[in-house]
């Protein structure tokens, strides 16, 4: 027998064709990277699914939200995909103008989410708060609203929201809290801002190397550090003002070629069993469990009072010039 | 005979290597134009953004040629223990993940780094580099070593016996350098200035990073603005276009300036240098004290970081991603080889205006956007295959495309020397063909060659720009791969595979670096 060269171990895997079971339909789910990741909810759904779908599903991860649905806009009909999941709802209307997208004809049940969702398109499958995070052992006067902070000489490192979903979240916040005023409270913040960087993993890894006192992310990121870590060192600033929202979202595509089982993917997203998976690897909320269903660590994290979200249509609206007025205010 | 036949074989080779960067670059571009409505014109943003990248370019261009020139000379003319080591350490900073390497500087400068705790040690302020200059410090941080190492080959290329004459009719320091090195550099600066420059352009997530908001815009933001948050198709190929003029212009320049040198054959025996002045070994000295001080603590920080996390978490997924990419940057390498070899023996026979423009296009893979390029293949291969299923083909030409405009700027001087040295002696020997590139071609080249090659390898091994377009679900490479770690918090595995990327790039680099050089100086 002669050993297999490296290249051609390199070769089939990176092209990866996928098995070719006889007879079994197959499900193709195009996702962020992330979601995939070996410690990704990916391959738990995959087991999970396919234990109860007879079928193959298939999750291809393409980088991010934007990523994502520009690839689907590149590829356009002529696409393998069935289902997208991953966008959030600043990309929903733009996702709906494309046409590729169908309604998903199921009825929505009482979701766990603290803003009412209606939508024939899209279905969320988890959520999360914007906040901004600090190390306790290292921030000790910790602001508790944007007034707060501003008047502070606390430092951030934020997302560039042309790059990053956290990043057009922050721009979304603001706009939220402040409307017209936003750009002028842009201007006032701007010095506290350390840098701007292309994507969380960057901004996250400067923080946690000490480069700023807080970094923007989520209201779940402590538990990442308490659960997986056991470090209780982290936590998320509460901000009187109410905390921005990201809703994840799925949709079935036009062109797919499995709708009966488009659907009862969709339907199997908001399951028990798919929705327990989410919290402890996607550090998200699910969007239809029982809030006591969460796991242990969860119950420490802060929970604001109001919860800030554009409908996708808003969002859309407000983009656009949001983006202008922070070019303008962090470019003097 | 032979020998008629041969240019002609070697002209659609060399003709085929061209079109296919052009493809690559211009064509990618434009697909992406004919894929959309022409829209809107340069915003101000984008002018803007066009500003600052040519100063930050300038300035870490200007910057890294002008300390690399006397630490080449150090370098060249030191013999120390370690130097080899040096010398191979000089191609880390380059090919590491831009997110790594951004925080091993800021382990070093950044407001908690290294510097900024000593001098608050001390009761001074701690430093802020955020802005242009923290831009300039990362870019000089990537491409001095670059630049270094390309001049170091080129003293190289400089026949030991011309230094020994130079030595023997008593050439001061000053003679020597107006007579030997000034010649050399004239003719290796100018394409290694076009080098960084070009490299600093289309640089994204360092200007991101440590330019401290968005006055520190690049053009490649804009260009993934238009791409991704805009879907502006159109705006995005015409800020491409921007940037290959930009590139043509420089290039084209750069080659304006730069000189034919002929320094007559040598025997191809190392250099020695016997009299200099303890001052100038002093200096010598302290350069490379100071270059390996401001190159080697960050990469030290990177490499305490990565084996603290890969003792504290080792993914499984991560022994694949490095074969896998291993496996693509032995692929890539040999084809950029293969391509660079072609393509520079043509160049080396062309004249006048027509090797200047095969030459500036040579150049344009590395002006090229990945993003444009990535997206413009897309669209191209999309309606007649899924690109899921050509990503190791893709991934390997266009890293070879990227790597072309490298492996020219150390292939070219050594294929000049080669016909001004060994031309007349083969062709009065008669030889021709694959005999002819064995025993007289291949010897002189092996050297830069081996550098070439292992410097594609290590740029495959590091890119992520276009394979994240391509690549299929968990056929991730390693790059991708520590991206995917800091995506999930998992920042000390992260560091880990970086120290994996990092040793598994170096020896990739220093096998093929190695081999070209073993033996070859007899």
């Amino acid at each position: 027998m002669r050993p297999i060269p490296l290249c051609a171990v390199a070769l089939s895997s990176l092209l990866a064709l996928p098995a070719l079971a006889a007879g079994t339909p197959k499900l193709t789910v195009y996702t962020y990277d992330s979601f995939v990741a070996e410690w990704g909810p990916g391959p738990q759904v995959e087991k999970a699914f396919e234990a109860v779908c007879a079928c193959d599903l298939e999750l291809i991860g393409v980088e991010d939200g934007a990523a994502l649905l520009s690839r689907v806009r590149l590829e356009g009909a002529r696409t393998e995909a069935d289902i997208v999941l991953g966008i959030d709802t600043t990309l929903i209307e733009a996702a709906k103008a494309t046409d590729l997208f169908v309604p998903h004809g199921l009825e929505t049940p009482e979701l766990t989410l603290p803003v009412d969702w209606v939508d024939e398109t899209f279905l969320p499958y988890d959520w999360g708060y914007f906040a901004f995070v600090y190390d306790k052992t290292r921030l000790s006067e910790v602001p508790g609203s944007f007034e707060a902070l501003i008047a502070s000489d606390t430092s951030i490192v934020i997302q560039d929201p042309r790059s990053s979903t956290p990043g057009l979240g922050l721009l979304m916040w603001l706009k939220a809290v402040y409307g017209d005023e936003a750009a002028a409270k842009w201007a006032a913040l701007a010095p506290q801002v350390v840098t701007v960087t292309k994507g969380w993993s960057e901004a996250y890894g400067m923080f946690l190397e000490g480069e700023a006192d807080m970094v923007l992310s989520y209201t779940t990121s402590p538990a990442y550090h308490l659960i997986a870590e056991e470090d209780d060192s982290k936590a998320a600033a509460e901000f009187s003002d109410g905390h921005y929202m990201q809703i994840e979202v799925a949709g079935k595509l036009a062109s797919t070629d499995q709708p009966e089982l488009a659907d009862q993917f969709l339907a199997f997203m908001l399951s028990a069993e798919f929705q327990s998976i989410i919290p402890t690897t996607n550090w998200m909320y699910p969007a239809n469990l029982d809030p006591d269903a969460l796991p242990e660590g969860f119950d420490t994290l802060i929970t604001p009072e109001t919860a800030l979200h554009f409908s996708p249509q808003d969002a859309e609206a407000v983009k656009a010039a949001a983006l202008q007025e922070w070019l303008d205010a962090l470019s003097q | 005979m032979a020998r008629r036949t041969q240019p002609v074989i070697l002209r659609f080779a060399g003709l085929t290597a061209l079109l296919l960067v052009l493809g690559f670059t211009l064509g990618t571009a434009g697909a992406l134009f004919l894929a959309a409505e022409p829209g809107r014109g340069l915003a101000r943003s984008d002018w803007s953004a066009l500003r600052f990248t040519l100063v930050q370019a300038s300035l870490s261009a200007v910057i890294s040629v002008v300390v690399a020139v006397p630490l080449a000379r150090a370098l060249v003319r030191q013999s120390f223990p370690g130097r080899s080591l040096v010398l191979t350490l000089l191609g880390a900073p380059f090919l590491l993940p831009v997110i790594v390497a951004v925080l091993g500087l800021l382990a070093v400068w950044g407001r908690s780094g290294l510097v900024s705790t000593g001098l608050l040690a001390i009761g001074a302020e701690r430093i802020d580099i955020y802005g242009l200059w923290g831009v300039v410090l990362a870019h000089v941080f990537f491409n001095l070593p670059l630049v270094t190492r390309i001049l170091v080959q080129g003293w190289m290329a400089i026949p030991a016996e011309q230094f020994k004459l130079a030595e023997q009719l008593q050439f001061s320091p000053a003679d020597m350098f107006r007579h030997l090195e000034m010649q050399m550099l004239r003719q290796s600066l100018p394409g290694a200035f076009t080098l960084v420059f070009l490299l600093c352009m289309t640089s994204f997530a360092v200007a991101l990073a440590l330019g401290g908001g968005p006055r520190a815009t690049t053009l490649e933001l804009a260009i993934y603005q238009a791409l991704r948050f805009d879907f502006d198709l159109a705006h995005a190929a015409m800020l491409a276009g921007v940037q290959f003029g930009l590139c043509c212009l420089v290039a084209a320049v750069a080659m304006f300036l730069s000189l034919g040198v002929d320094f007559g054959a040598g025997l191809g025996g190392p250099v020695r240098h016997k009299s200099l002045r303890s001052s100038q070994t002093l200096m010598d000295r302290t350069l490379i004290v100071a270059a390996v001080a401001f190159l080697g603590l960050p990469l030290l920080m990177v490499v305490v970081r990565g084996i603290t996390g890969l003792i504290a978490d080792l993914p499984d997924g991560m022994g694949p991603a490095t074969l896998r990419s291993l496996g693509v940057a032995l692929i890539s390498a040999l084809v950029s080889l293969g391509f660079a070899l072609v393509l520079a023996a043509w160049l080396d026979r062309l004249r006048g205006p027509r090797r200047w423009g095969a030459e500036v296009i040579g150049y344009l893979g590395i002006a090229a956007s990945p993003f444009v390029m990535g997206t413009g293949l897309f669209i191209l291969l999309n309606p007649v295959i899924s690109p899921f299923s050509v990503s190791l083909p893709v991934t390997a030409a266009v890293n070879a495309v990227i790597s072309l405009p490298f492996s020219l700027r150390v292939l070219l001087p050594a294929f000049a020397q080669l016909r001004q040295s060994h031309g007349r002696l083969g062709d009065s020997l008669g030889m021709s063909g694959w005999s002819r590139f064995r025993l007289i071609s291949w010897p002189v080249l092996r050297r830069p060659a081996g550098f070439a090659t292992g410097l594609a390898a290590a740029l495959s091994m590091g890119d992520l720009g276009v394979i994240a377009l391509f690549a299929p679900t968990r056929g991730e490479t390693l790059p991708l791969y520590i991206y995917s770690l800091m995506g999930a918090y998992r920042m000390e595995a992260a560091a880990g595979a970086a120290l994996v990327l990092l040793v598994s790039s170096l020896a990739l680099f220093w096998l093929f670096d190695r081999g070209g050089r073993l033996n070859a100086a007899v």
